[in-house]
């Protein structure tokens, strides 16, 4: 029995002392007895400098209204029908009948919410350090200053040190001495995002009489060198993404028009239904999906690369089947085979708003591809679009491999060349136009794997990419695969850097005209066949 | 007589008892009461009044590409300018009838606009607007054609071209701030030049004006194709390299060609408009002109009732399987796509003359035997 009281009266004294700060301070807490909201802040700081839990508890406590006064000045945070004594701990016996709330109003909870943002700063856990210094960012003021110097020192993840920086910058702004305001603000100038832009342009405001919020002239004029530099900046930021956004679109259009340019470049035939073959592509991605979910969960992060064969192959066979059943017999009628093959994309789409429906169906991006990397302070690339990029390199190379290094691309290349001479010196060209329409249909399949990851997969998709997939080939010129690549990259970025400036459709616009204009000076596209092949 | 050489005397006479037919149709609608053996329904004139707009943007479809060979994928837009153009006027003799008892149209309202933009002035006048439904698609197809066929822009090339640009214009026109009602375009109109819109009356008559047109049409087209120009059109079509050493230019004839068919299209598109009694961006689409291309083909082209009777048939088809069957339209239409190009490459037309020939052939080697 006195073992037992023993024990438990050295388990109570290990815990009120075993932190090194064994209760909070009282005359600390004795200002939250007083009316004076000035005294309860007063308080609240210098809680948020303590490094106590006791004093963490005590501020969330307040931020939950669970504070009470006991007569006698006594602190204590009541939850329900638990109550504890703020200053060590300690639990209460019971729950008085007589006490009163400790009130906040608005003032005094924003300052209440920096200073738990304060204390969180030296936190073991990363969240709860990154959100603190999130906080802090927007509206430290000068008093954390110290706070926020030593959090750096002892900082070692570099995010939050790049936000400890910025929200040690906010508070030195808020300084009474003007060389450190000075300093502050050359600190935003050099570094600074949009967020510095808004708390500098609030120094330049003018309030009603006239006055600057700023009084310092030499703030304001150093402020006002730091908003342009900011702003020159965050334009170079914006161009950078409006080049990257560019070549996404670009190699997005490649992969849409590579197939047709060996379709209609090579073969010439006018395949409207190109954008479906697109589509089954994508709705290739989403069966693959599908099956994964359901007989492979674990490897689920991989569907997109075993979708890539599945989506080439159906494609390849829809294809083929089209050249063999109907457009072998329009060759040399290209006005007629587009006409057929946009009967036969009315078809697909019926077809594929008859199987899956006519609602978009969600092809989700797996891990590796969700998420972004982020460059120069808060520029997003998404996974997802550089993987396209190189993806859709990949499929140039791919392509040139097999039209330069294999048998069926000598064939094809004889074809496309002297049809006739071909067949004497026996090619079987019937075959190599079902399999080059196959490697042109395949190819948009793989493009469908690739726009799946990106946006919407719907029966309508095809028809999205018919158009802008006809300029690519028009512009680039026929049989080349340079001027294809060159041409989609080029309305890519065309396309994308026009677009603050105009907006979306005037952009689009605006790269027709360009493309009627700039075939008034070459015909043939970028890369002209010249001579006795252009003729043909 | 000029006419008689225009046509044969056989077709004259099927040209104008079929106009005399669809003429008595709207008679018989309102003299006769609804119940009444002899009464014509007022869907059957709305549609047959559709029906006859879209022979009309056929027939200058198949001036284009029928007889000067050249496909386009952007009449539809043509059709649409004129439609707006008449719509324009219609949106403005609402007057303050609209919902938010306005002078503007509501979608200006609801835009917060104070006042019509520059664009919209003088539409208030019906000849005003009859004027822009001719210059409208007239200039346009003018500059469009002037820069495309100046650089030898042909075949495939120039399909492809005029389909974007109609849809760049379906984009431009989808947008709020365009001024032309966005998504929703024009509808919900009141009176044309002081009459009620929906009467009955004011329907016949519409129906009368547009069969009216499509007469007058026809016998322009005719007219064309047989002169002389037309003769160096059908050159054009059939081999323009040859003509150019012959010392021909062509540019002249087909722009004016070009030029030509875009008003007709949008002459149509303006007759359209008040009997439909809605105009939006989705008539600027590339399928809704695609599908002009197979009213061509199915009816025949390169011969004027040919088009006439192909929008005739695909229409009454669709109206047919889009009520009965709404699934299955896009199977059939793009069945007819695909066997009209492969087996009848001169539509029903030019099946019927075959079929002619064939049952005349054995006549004439009688003939050679005996």
């Amino acid at each position: 029995m006195l073992l037992r009281r023993f024990t438990f009266f050295l388990l109570a004294a290990w815990v009120a002392t075993s932190p090194a700060w064994a209760a909070l301070d009282a005359d600390t807490l004795k200002l939250f007895a007083t009316d004076e909201a000035d005294d309860k802040i007063k308080a609240i700081q210098t809680l948020g400098k303590s490094q106590d839990p006791l004093a963490a508890k005590l501020l969330k406590a307040l931020a939950e209204d669970n504070v009470y006064l006991l007569e006698g000045g006594k602190v204590v945070i009541i939850e329900g029908d638990k109550g504890v004594n703020a200053a060590d701990g300690a639990a209460l016996a019971t729950i008085p009948e007589s006490k009163d709330q400790v009130t906040i109003n608005n003032r005094i909870r924003k300052e209440l919410e920096t200073a738990q943002a304060g204390g969180a700063l030296t936190s073991t856990d990363r969240n709860a350090r990154l959100a603190a210094v999130k906080d802090l960012a927007k509206n430290a003021d000068a008093s954390q200053l110290p706070a926020l110097k030593a959090a750096l020192a002892t900082e070692t993840d570099p995010q939050i040190k790049t936000l400890l920086e910025a929200a040690a910058t906010t508070a030195s702004l808020k300084s009474d001495n003007p060389t450190e305001r000075i300093a502050a603000i050359e600190e935003m100038g050099r570094v600074g995002n949009a967020t510095a832009k808004t708390a500098l342009n609030a120094l330049l405001e003018k309030d009603k009489a006239g006055n600057y919020a700023e009084k310092d002239e030499s703030v304001r004029n150093a402020a006002t060198l730091a908003l342009k530099l900011i702003q020159a900046r965050l334009s170079r930021v914006e161009i950078v993404g409006n080049l990257f956004y560019g070549i996404s679109l670009g190699s997005v259009l490649l992969l849409a028009a590579l197939g047709l340019a060996i379709t209609f470049g090579l073969m010439g035939i006018i395949n409207m239904a190109h954008g479906e073959l697109l589509m089954i592509g994508a709705y290739a991605t989403y069966v693959v999906q599908g099956l994964f979910k359901q007989y492979a969960p674990g490897a689920f992060d991989w569907y997109v690369v075993a979708a890539l064969p599945v989506a080439f192959a159906s494609a390849a066979l829809v294809g083929m089947a089209l050249e063999r059943t109907v457009i072998r017999w329009l060759y040399g009628r290209p006005l007629e085979t587009l006409l057929c093959t946009w009967g036969i994309s009315l078809m697909l789409m019926q077809a594929v708003r008859s199987i899956f429906g006519a609602q978009n169906v969600e092809v989700a991006n797996p891990a590796w591809l969700s998420g972004g990397v982020t460059v120069l302070g808060g520029l997003v690339l998404p996974y997802s679009r550089i993987a396209i990029i190189f993806f859709s390199l990949a499929v140039v190379f791919f392509v040139w491999m097999i039209l330069t290094r294999t048998r069926l691309g000598l064939f094809v290349r004889a074809v496309t060349q002297n049809r006739r001479m071909a067949d004497c010196v026996g090619v079987p060209t019937s075959r190599v136009d079902t399999l080059t329409f196959g490697l042109g249909s395949g190819i948009a399949g793989l493009g469908g794997v690739a726009l799946s990851q990106i946006g919407n997969v719907g029966p309508d998709l095809g028809q999205a990419y018919i158009v802008d997939s006809f300029m690519v080939v028009v512009l680039g010129g026929v049989g080349q695969l340079a001027g294809t690549v060159i041409a989609a990259f080029g309305l890519g970025e065309f396309n994308k850097l026009l677009e603050p400036y105009a907006g979306a459709v005037l952009a689009k616009i605006a790269v027709l005209v360009f493309i009627i204009i700039f075939i008034q000076k070459r015909p043939q596209g970028l890369f002209a066949l010249k001579g006795r092949a252009a003729e043909a | 007589m000029f006419t008689t050489t225009l046509f044969p005397k056989q077709t004259w006479a099927l040209i104008l008892s079929v106009a005399g037919v669809l003429a008595v149709l709207p008679v018989l609608h309102l003299v006769f009461a609804p119940g009444h053996a002899l009464h014509i329904s007022s869907y059957t004139i709305a549609l047959l009044g559709k029906f006859m707009c879209f022979a009309l943007a056929a027939l200058a479809l198949d001036l284009i590409w029928g007889y000067t060979g050249i496909l386009s994928l952007g009449h539809g837009l043509f059709f649409a300018l004129g439609g707006y153009s008449m719509g324009m006027y219609l949106m403005r003799s609402i007057g303050k009838d609209g919902v938010y008892q306005s002078h503007l149209p509501d979608f200006m309202v609801f835009l917060d606009w104070k006042e019509y933009p520059w664009y919209w002035s003088f539409t208030e006048h019906f000849w005003f607007a009859c004027l822009l439904v001719v210059v409208v698609p007239g200039l346009l197809a003018y500059v469009f054609g002037f820069f495309a066929f100046r650089s030898r822009i042909k075949g495939v090339y120039f399909s492809i071209i005029t389909q974007a640009m109609t849809f760049a214009f379906m984009l431009l026109f989808f947008r709020n701030d365009t001024g032309f009602g966005g998504n929703n375009g024009f509808t919900d109109f009141k009176r044309i030049l002081g009459f009620t819109i929906t009467a009955p009356e004011t329907k016949a008559t519409l129906y009368l004006i547009t069969l009216g047109f499509l007469l007058g049409g026809l016998v322009l087209c005719q007219a064309v194709v047989k002169s002389k120009l037309g003769r160096v059109l059908t050159a054009i079509r059939d081999s323009e390299s040859r003509l150019m050493f012959v010392g021909y230019n062509p540019l002249g004839f087909k722009l004016f060609v070009w030029t030509l068919s875009a008003v007709i299209c949008g002459i149509a598109g303006a007759l359209y408009v008040p009997q439909v009694g809605i105009i939006n961006p989705s008539e600027m689409s590339p399928a809704a002109s695609i599908e002009m291309v197979i009213w061509v083909a199915v009816g025949g082209r390169g011969s004027l009732l040919g088009p006439i009777l192909g929008a005739g048939v695909v229409n009454v088809l669709k109206s047919w399987f889009t009520s009965s069957f709404p699934e299955y339209w896009l199977y059939a239409l793009g069945m007819i796509f695909i066997l009209v190009t492969i087996y009848l490459p001169q539509g029903i037309l030019g099946l019927i003359e075959k079929l002619r020939a064939r049952n005349a052939a054995p006549v004439v080697t009688k003939e050679v035997a005996a």
